[in-house]
């Protein structure tokens, strides 16, 4: 029978799910987070670093805006990372998991490199780069679509596709890389045709355009029949068949924007950025784009801020790195815990938790032992109570069951002569013929 | 909202003030590195330069150091921001600097920039780019003397053994070719009836490649085993299967106490203290400097004496001042042939150029100039004895 010791040990907490959180609240747990985030690696640097920890927030700081460069630079690789969150997000919504962002992105530099080689100097300047931005779309999205006639047809699993496409996408870098340096370098160096133009300052444009494809998808995915298509294939694909969309059709038309975006950022770090490729032109910001696209919970505004965040912590680490010539692996721990502080407060926006109160003071210690030895009677004569009508409720259910068995039994016996009958009938046909 | 956001604005400025605050007119050296110290290649590097700014006497300061800057834009940003901070010198450590570091010596033309490994500054004639390596084919060759003297020792000891040695190199790029040519020439100089297969992996550094490319020459029957790359993979799987091995970069005497004989390396302190001082006497930089075995720039570790022959030591010491003095020439046309005859002229691919053609004649005296017409290595040539078991790469 039930032991109701078991039931004297309320646990120390117990999580329940928040329904009414406001912004303002979520912001401030999020305000919090930072904060811990920040004095928890404060208290790291001090104890394993033996670095002044003022100082190092301060560097993180002048990393990043610490002069005129540093602000461009910044912006520039916050806009690359945005480029790729943006293209990973239609598919995310669609609960599409496309994590070949990497692949995608340097297949699309590679293309548009291709173009460079191929073209380069026996034609114009303008004509080269929108030769090379076609390649580099088109490159990107053959990459992201493939994945996705697989995922629509045969309903391959497209983690694990995506993912490859990424190891195919890197090694066709290197392999182009042997064939374009004779010298077997396999370095291309800076090439110098096909530059995208430059206005106001070299990294000007490709912040602009970044914030104009941020707010483009931020419009697609929420005011646009396709946007509303991907939120119900993402929510139920049974839904979405039910009211008549073409589910294969949204699945390989979002990849394909996806890859084509991805593609567009490859095309981009290649004509103002980098002018050549190696198979590490990427660095890893496929992936990094899915903790922005997640973390900004799929909405283009908020990923602004999450690659904000994720850029500061790069940058900033980069120059913890340099001010206090250190190797990198201090400044990555910084960079993890910060981002574990920061994902882990999500989880109190979305639940509560809820401790023991009789922990809360020790001092009513043992006045609460009394409540709770009190509390235990009467549990235990409740549950007495509570176990009476569960045997009684019991003893009816198995009496009802008995009486449904006989019905059945019945039913059965009566099934059976009737089914003998016709038989029996049957058979009587049979040998009259 | 607006306190907490006015709040930030003035906690940023304060922050920029305090990091910009630093005018003073102390020399200050920049140096950008393609990885960290986990990397041996860059760990030598590091090492290099501390060793030269202890020796000149330069404080923590006055060096300021990039690690992880990919071979992209990044690596001019990283210049840039060393020529933002005050120095004097920036130097990068990667082939694949080369082109962003020339971007950033056009635009800041009072700053000396120098880079190793690279092949443009003879042909850029910039007046503050330089590159610089250093003669490693005389490190490889003294190398492969005690690797020939281990092959006698192993050959006297046990009639049935072939002399046929593996190298594991990266790719089919001159600086590799090079490099195991001479280690080839060094054991024939002991050994001449040595023959050699080269497996490539195909990346500058990849472990498991390394290690495959290493087990697989071993099962080809190789009896001893050197390599062109940064990894632990080829020494550790010669350690495994017993197998001397002859490393490069640095001592993996620790790890592989068995099978270690002697590794070269390049020492890059004397550059990083001749770029250092030419710069704070305002003295022209070399467009290509090439440091030697005689300069000290070329290095060989301590002799194993557990798995090195007998009399190594004393042989290496012997060779090393017959290279010093030029009696001995690794690439003597005399002791290798290439397509059965004798290589009486060559052309090299010393300029760059977009379509890699040969532009130079190496051979003079008798021997292949290495490192002459520029400081990076341009050998390569296919020389007998030594078949490549995958040229793809």
């Amino acid at each position: 029978m039930l032991k109701n010791k078991t039931n004297d040990k309320e646990p120390l907490f117990h999580v329940t799910k928040r329904d009414d959180v406001t912004f303002s609240k979520a912001m401030g747990i999020r305000a919090i987070a930072v904060v811990a985030a920040f004095v928890f690696c404060m208290i790291l640097a001090l104890i394993l670093a033996g670095i002044n920890p003022l100082k190092m927030i301060s560097s993180m700081f002048s990393g990043c805006f610490g002069t005129q460069r540093r602000i461009w630079k910044f912006f520039k690789n916050l806009s690359i990372l945005l480029y790729i969150s943006l293209a990973v997000t239609p598919a995310f919504r669609m609960k599409f998991w496309n994590i070949g962002a990497e692949g995608q992105t340097l297949i699309g530099a590679l293309a548009s490199v291709a173009c460079i080689i191929l073209l380069g100097g026996k034609i114009p300047n303008g004509l080269l780069v929108l030769i090379m931005f076609v390649a580099g779309v088109l490159a990107g999205a053959i990459w992201g679509v493939i994945p996705a006639v697989f995922k629509a047809i045969w309903d391959t699993n497209e983690t694990l596709f995506t993912l490859m496409m990424n190891y195919v996408a890197s090694f066709t870098v290197a392999y182009f890389l042997l064939v374009w340096t004779p010298s077997g370098s396999s370095t291309l160096g800076m090439l110098s045709y096909g530059w995208f133009p430059q206005i106001i300052h070299e990294y000007f444009l490709v912040i602009v355009i970044a914030l104009i494809l941020t707010g483009v998808i931020y419009v697609y995915l929420n005011y646009s029949k396709h946007g509303y298509e991907i939120s119900v294939v993402g929510e139920s694909q049974k839904t979405a068949k039910y009211i008549g969309i073409n589910v294969k059709k949204v699945i390989i038309r979002t990849m394909t924007l996806s890859g084509a975006l991805c593609g567009f950022a490859g095309f981009l770090i290649v004509a103002a950025l980098d002018h050549s490729v190696t198979t590490q032109t990427v660095g890893g910001q496929g992936f990094t784009a899915i903790m922005v696209s997640w973390l900004g919970k799929f909405n283009p505004i908020a990923m602004f801020a999450t690659s904000f965040l994720i850029t500061f912590l790069d940058q900033g680490a980069a120059q913890i790195s340099t001010e206090f010539n250190i190797d990198s692996a201090f400044p990555s721990v910084i960079v993890g815990s910060i981002l574990f502080f920061i994902i882990g407060c999500e989880f109190f926006i979305y639940y509560k938790v809820n401790f023991r109160h009789k922990a809360k003071n020790m001092v009513t210690m043992a006045a609460s032992e009394n409540i709770v030895k009190d509390e235990e009677t009467l549990n235990n004569e409740a549950l007495k109570q509570e176990n009476k009508t569960a045997i009684d409720e019991a003893a009816h259910e198995t009496t009802d069951v008995q009486d449904a068995k006989q019905d059945v039994k019945q039913d059965t016996k009566q099934d059976i002569n009737q089914k003998a009958a016709t038989l029996q009938e049957n058979n009587g046909k049979e040998s009259e013929q | 909202m607006k306190k907490f956001i006015l709040a930030l604005v003035a906690c940023l400025m304060l922050f920029c003030l305090t990091a910009c605050g630093s005018g003073d007119e102390e020399f200050k050296l920049g140096v950008i590195l393609l990885h960290d110290e986990a990397s041996t290649y860059d760990l030598n590097f590091l090492n290099a330069v501390n060793a030269a700014a202890k020796e000149l006497g330069l404080s923590e300061s006055q060096v300021i150091i990039k690690r992880n800057i990919p071979e992209s834009i990044k690596c001019k940003e990283a210049a840039d921001e060393l020529v933002d901070a005050g120095c004097k010198v920036v130097f990068a450590d990667s082939f694949g600097h080369e082109t962003y570091l020339l971007e950033a010596a056009k635009a800041h033309k009072n700053v000396q920039f120098c880079h190793a490994t690279g092949t443009m500054a003879h042909t850029e004639k910039l007046d503050n780019f330089h590159n610089a390596f250093a003669s490693i084919y005389e490190g490889r060759y003294l190398a492969g003397v005690a690797a020939g003297l281990k092959l006698q020792e192993m050959m006297a000891k046990d009639s049935t053994v072939v002399p046929k040695i593996g190298y594991v190199g990266a790719f089919t790029y001159a600086e590799v070719i090079s490099g195991y040519t001479s280690f080839y020439l060094g054991v024939k100089s002991i050994v001449p009836e040595v023959k050699m297969d080269v497996q490539f992996t195909g990346s500058w550094y990849d472990e498991t490649e390394e290690k495959n490319a290493a087990a697989a020459l071993i099962d080809n029957g190789c009896v001893l085993i050197s390599q062109h790359a940064d990894s632990m993979g080829a020494p550790s799987i010669c350690e495994e299967r017993n197998v001397p091995n002859v490393a490069y970069n640095g001592s993996t005497a620790t790890a592989c106490p068995n099978t270690f004989i002697v590794s070269s390396s390049i020492n890059w302190a004397p550059y990083f203290k001749y770029i250092v001082t030419c710069s704070k006497e305002n003295k022209p930089i070399d467009t290509d400097w090439v440091g030697t075995i005689a300069t000290g720039s070329v290095v060989l570790t301590d002799v194993n004496t557990k798995a090195a022959a007998a009399g190594t030591v004393e042989k290496l010491e012997a060779v090393k001042a017959d290279l010093v003095s030029g009696k001995v020439k690794v690439f003597d046309i005399n002791t290798f042939t290439s397509a059965g005859a004798k290589l009486t002229e060559f052309m090299a691919d010393v300029d760059t150029d977009a379509a890699y053609t040969p532009d130079t004649q190496v051979i003079k005296d008798g021997y292949f100039s290495e490192s002459t017409f520029r400081s990076a290595p341009y050998f390569n040539v296919e020389v007998d004895g030594i078949t490549m078991l995958n040229a793809k790469y």
